[in-house]
């Protein structure tokens, strides 16, 4: 079997786990072993180089059939009066599948990551925002503020693709200073000659520092010693350095403003931005949370003109974020049976519950309660090939199948589903 | 399957058929002759006493793509009055403004439209507008890719490149992106926004690359001519919206130098500064010059009052524009050093002065220019209105009563800035079925589509005759998309999902030796992945085929 073993090296590989989605990697396959070869971080090596474990679907923690598994889920799908598609960790496909799945079966959408995704949403909804992406970011930023996010620990290679670059479209000596207001970042993150400002402040009450900022910005002098645990002449300093940039940027991952009403914080930076954008260009730059967010928010706005937590109970997408969240929905025992996917990540199981629950999760996830039904499912960009979309909802790039794989897609579990059901 | 549909009153104008009795036969998704006499009718509609036209086609509608897609994320409370319901065949979705895309297909088709277009397309966005049209059911579609802020281009241009690599590009694009066209949004001006300019004049020099708007509309007008495309250079012209841009759109059509231009949304691009309010009506200017300039076609992009939203490429504009949105909210964003993208909701009121002078604009437009073959019935969906608002809009050009009622209502002082009340003309079915059928097949290169004669995809359209034309284009009694019946009485009767339309003119690979250095050095995405694979398109699109329009060199 010289073929079968030889090994294999592809380039260009886009890399689906995180928002970043990076597509310069180079991954050598071996018998289905995966190794990064370059441009790898701690986060895609990590979840290339796992060992695909080849677990069978269960029932009941009894080994079935695809088909069997389908059937199953089909049954519970068919008897439930609410069910909860949740987690949604998945490439386009398999999220035009859920989609398509949850309104037939009257179900509520809601990924696994919309309580920070909705820190943003609320914004778009309210007011709206200047934004940029990571190309813009690149080759323009000539200052980045980071506000109370752990973008690299999130984000491994963002500095490295976005701001440490000196070469850009406009010259070869780019230079972006970077304030870190709140968390710095590890040290070696950013070159030994970059220009580095860490404001520690108190993260929860950070909107407070912006909102001096943006007084600061608009002229108005504020009469306080300071805010969030920052000093006033660093307030001012930094007003003064952001009105002087050509090009500003302020970065945040709504994941890590795990706060109530957050969305309050998340404003006061885009009002910033709006206001320093009077004079000179500034820009948002939100990050999303990774396993598949971006990808299953936009699919399910271009379908029913709404994010995460939508029922389909009554025909019609209705959305409510408040009372359809996974969390309120659980607790209160008002779904009957969850569906869970994930099939980036096998440490994202699903939340505990009375429910019956479905779970098609990646390869190798171990469960603490065996579900009434498991389905192991193939990895995007891994098992079988797709599409994601970046952090800034923008970019969708292909994601490849790097590895010969029996498993299934999500998509293809749900088209099990489907057949299944509509036998009743 | 042979079907034939007997007795209809048939308008087409691509062969000069104006309100003939005639039946017309389809087999297997074609319009075929009269079958011999022992050929068996498998299916006969009696359409005796309907009015039979090709499926319409919408040639400008922001129906997918990044923008639209924040447009919806935006607006959760214009969806929550139009909620569309699942039915036996239709799937559940929102409409109105910035309608879902299940929606969006089920409403045309229920109109009797059978294809539309996505106007712009940003080529680094371009496999989002097609994931969006894809899931986009009935309809035929397409896109046009968005050049002129690109830095790649202007970088060309700035370099004084030879238009031979200037089209190698343009070539390139389309081949990469799976487009139709070409179209260009404030030529530069994207670009020179986020240089922190705020406006940017047609012979202005852009404050880095030092090109012009004009250098930029010539350049690409001549690359888009010489690639052999159908579709002209599709131009959003500088100075969207602002008083006295009359002249900017005067020269835009003056920097084509005589090559095939479309100017898109003229309404907008079509204000003086004269009055009181330094806002006026140049509608009679610029259709007097389209009427002088046959290598110029416009389309409208007509406002009617209501809510609706904006959604442009066009970043200065939205930007300069936001504070007038309703509700206040707006998303201005930076792209890829591609291009960008500006939303904003807007509600037109009938009170307003600017509003209504803006609807007497475009209608002075439609009822100036002679020629129905160069000015298409546009809203720009949804920035001028929601496309559900055509049959209204027909009843305004067929009916100069009921237009002079609705004149009657506005803002007076708009009424005294407008010709429209002297305007005599109501166009006549055939004229309508050349704005809406047979003139944008033909702009758009769609050989086989927007006609009724053998050989055509029998997209067709049947209405009952109504006095008033605005039921009657809302409803009508048979929709056919390629030879099925896919509407009845304004209702969707069965899902299908048309094809994609793209152009691949041929050009010298050389240029993607350059690009992959270019990407590899500059962007955040691979030149590979950039690049959308027929594979892919054959994925997006439930099945809809993907057709490549020839394209025949034109010496330069």
């Amino acid at each position: 079997m010289s073929a079968a073993s030889s090994q294999h090296e592809q380039h260009a590989v886009a890399c689906p786990f995180c928002g970043l989605v990076c597509d310069d990697l180079v991954i050598a396959e071996q018998d289905g072993r995966l190794r990064v070869r370059a441009n790898g971080c701690r986060i895609s090596t990590a979840a290339f180089e796992r060992e695909s474990r080849g677990d069978g679907p269960r029932v009941a923690g009894q080994a079935v059939t695809l088909a069997q598994a389908a059937a199953e889920a089909a049954r519970l799908l068919h008897g439930a009066r609410q069910p909860l598609f949740a987690g949604l960790g998945t490439d386009v496909a398999g999220a035009r599948a859920i989609v398509r799945l949850a309104e037939r079966c009257g179900g509520v959408v809601d990924h696994m990551n919309s309580a920070a995704g909705l820190r943003d949403a609320l914004v778009l909804q309210d007011s709206g925002w200047i934004n940029t992406t990571l190309t813009e970011v690149r080759n323009r930023a000539d200052l980045l503020v980071v506000a109370g996010s752990d973008v690299a620990g999130r984000f491994p290679r963002f500095f490295e693709r976005c701001i440490s670059n000196r070469e850009t479209m406009f010259g070869d000596a780019r230079r972006c200073e970077v304030v870190f207001v709140g968390r710095g970042a590890p040290d070696g993150t950013l070159g030994p000659d970059s220009v580095v400002t860490v404001l520690p402040c108190d993260e929860s009450r950070m909107h407070e520092a912006f909102g001096v900022l943006r007084a600061l910005v608009a002229g108005r002098a504020p009469q306080a010693a300071g805010a969030a645990g920052v000093p006033m002449p660093a307030l001012a300093a930094l007003a003064e350095r952001m009105k002087a940039a050509r090009y500003g940027v302020i970065a945040w991952a709504a994941a890590d403003l795990a706060y109530a009403h957050a969305e309050l914080t998340v404003q006061a930076l885009c009002e910033l931005v709006r206001e320093l954008g009077r004079t000179t260009r500034f820009s948002g730059l939100p990050l999303s949370s990774g396993d598949g967010d971006a990808t299953f928010e936009s699919v399910h706005l271009w379908h029913s003109g709404y994010g995460s937590r939508t029922s389909y109970g009554s025909g019609v997408p209705e959305y409510d974020p408040y009372h359809f969240s996974t969390e309120r929905l659980l607790e209160g025992r008002m779904a009957d049976v969850l569906v869970w996917v994930s099939s980036f990540s096998e440490s994202r199981t699903p939340p505990a519950t009375a429910a019956p629950t479905v779970v098609l999760g990646r390869a190798g996830m171990t469960l603490p309660v065996q579900p009434a039904v498991f389905v192991p499912v193939g990895t995007p960009g891994i098992d079988h090939a797709g599409h994601l979309f970046r952090t800034d909802r923008v970019v969708a790039l292909p994601l490849a199948r790097l590895r010969n794989s029996d498993l299934p897609s999500v998509s293809q579990v749900v088209e099990a589903i489907e057949e299944a059901l509509s036998c009743y | 399957m042979l079907l034939k549909l007997t007795g209809g009153t048939v308008y087409d104008p691509a062969h000069g058929v104006n309100g003939e009795v005639r039946d017309l036969f389809v087999r297997d998704g074609r319009m075929v002759t009269a079958p011999g006499p022992d050929e068996r009718i498998d299916r006969e509609y009696d359409v005796a006493g309907c009015i039979v036209m090709a499926g319409a086609i919408d040639l400008h509608t922001h129906i997918g793509g990044g923008k639209v897609n924040i447009a919806r994320a935006m607006l959760p409370e214009d969806h929550r009055g139009d909620p569309v319901h699942r039915t036996d065949v239709t799937r559940a979705s929102c409409g109105h403004a910035a309608p879902g895309t299940l929606a969006a297909g089920y409403r045309y088709a229920e109109m009797g439209y059978t294809a539309c277009f996505e106007p712009a397309v940003l080529p680094i966005n371009a496999r989002q507008a097609h994931l969006e049209m894809g899931d986009t059911p009935i309809v035929d579609k397409g896109g046009y890719a968005m050049l002129g802020s690109d830095d790649f281009l202007l970088r060309l241009l700035a370099a004084g490149a030879e238009q031979a690599v200037v089209n190698d590009y343009v070539a390139w694009t389309l081949h990469a992106t799976r487009c139709l066209a070409i179209k260009v949004v404030n030529p530069g001006g994207i670009s020179a926004f986020k240089f922190n300019q705020r406006t940017m004049d047609l012979d202005e020099a852009h404050p880095y690359y030092g090109v012009t708007p004009r250098d930029v509309v010539r350049t690409l007008t001549r690359a888009v001519h010489e690639l052999g495309l159908a579709h002209p250079l599709h131009v959003h012209a500088s100075n969207l919206g602002v008083p006295g841009n009359e002249a900017t759109t005067l020269g835009t059509m003056d920097a084509a130098e005589g090559l095939p231009i479309h100017l898109t949304h003229i309404q907008f691009h079509s204000y003086g500064t004269e009055g009181d309010r330094k806002f006026s009506s140049a509608a009679a200017r610029i259709a007097e010059a389209i009427n002088r300039n046959p290598n110029v076609s416009c389309d409208v992009g007509q406002i009617l009052f209501g809510q609706t939203v904006t959604a442009s490429g066009d970043t200065m504009s939205q930007y300069r524009n936001s504070g007038h949105g309703r509700p206040r909210k707006s998303v201005v964003m930076d792209i890829e050093c591609d291009a960008g993208c500006g939303v904003v909701p807007f509600n037109y009121r009938d009170k307003n002065y600017v509003n209504a002078l803006q609807w007497a604009i475009g209608l002075e437009i439609f009822l100036l220019v002679d020629d129905p073959w160069r000015v298409f019935l546009t809203t720009d969906h949804p920035n001028g209105a929601p496309f559900t608002t055509y049959p209204h809009l027909i009843r305004l050009l067929m009916d100069r009563t009921f237009r002079n009622e609705r004149l009657a209502l506005l803002n007076p002082a708009a009424q005294a800035m407008t010709t429209l009340a002297t305007l005599d003309r109501e166009y006549s079915l055939y004229e309508i079925a050349i704005l809406t059928r047979a003139a944008p097949a033909r702009i758009l290169g769609l050989a086989d589509r927007g006609h009724l004669a053998p050989g055509a995809a029998a997209d067709i359209t049947v209405y009952r005759r109504q006095p008033d034309p605005e039921r009657m284009f809302a409803a009508p009694a048979w929709v056919f998309k390629d030879g099925e019946v896919v509407a009845q009485d304004g209702k969707i009767v069965k899902v299908t999902w048309g094809r994609f339309h793209a152009v691949t003119p041929s050009f010298d690979r050389g240029i993607e030796q350059r690009l992959q250095e270019y990407f590899d050095r500059y962007h955040t995405v691979s030149l590979g992945n950039f690049r959308i694979s027929a594979d892919e398109m054959a994925a997006f699109g439930h099945g809809a085929a993907l057709v490549n329009h020839a394209c025949e060199r034109r010496e330069p």
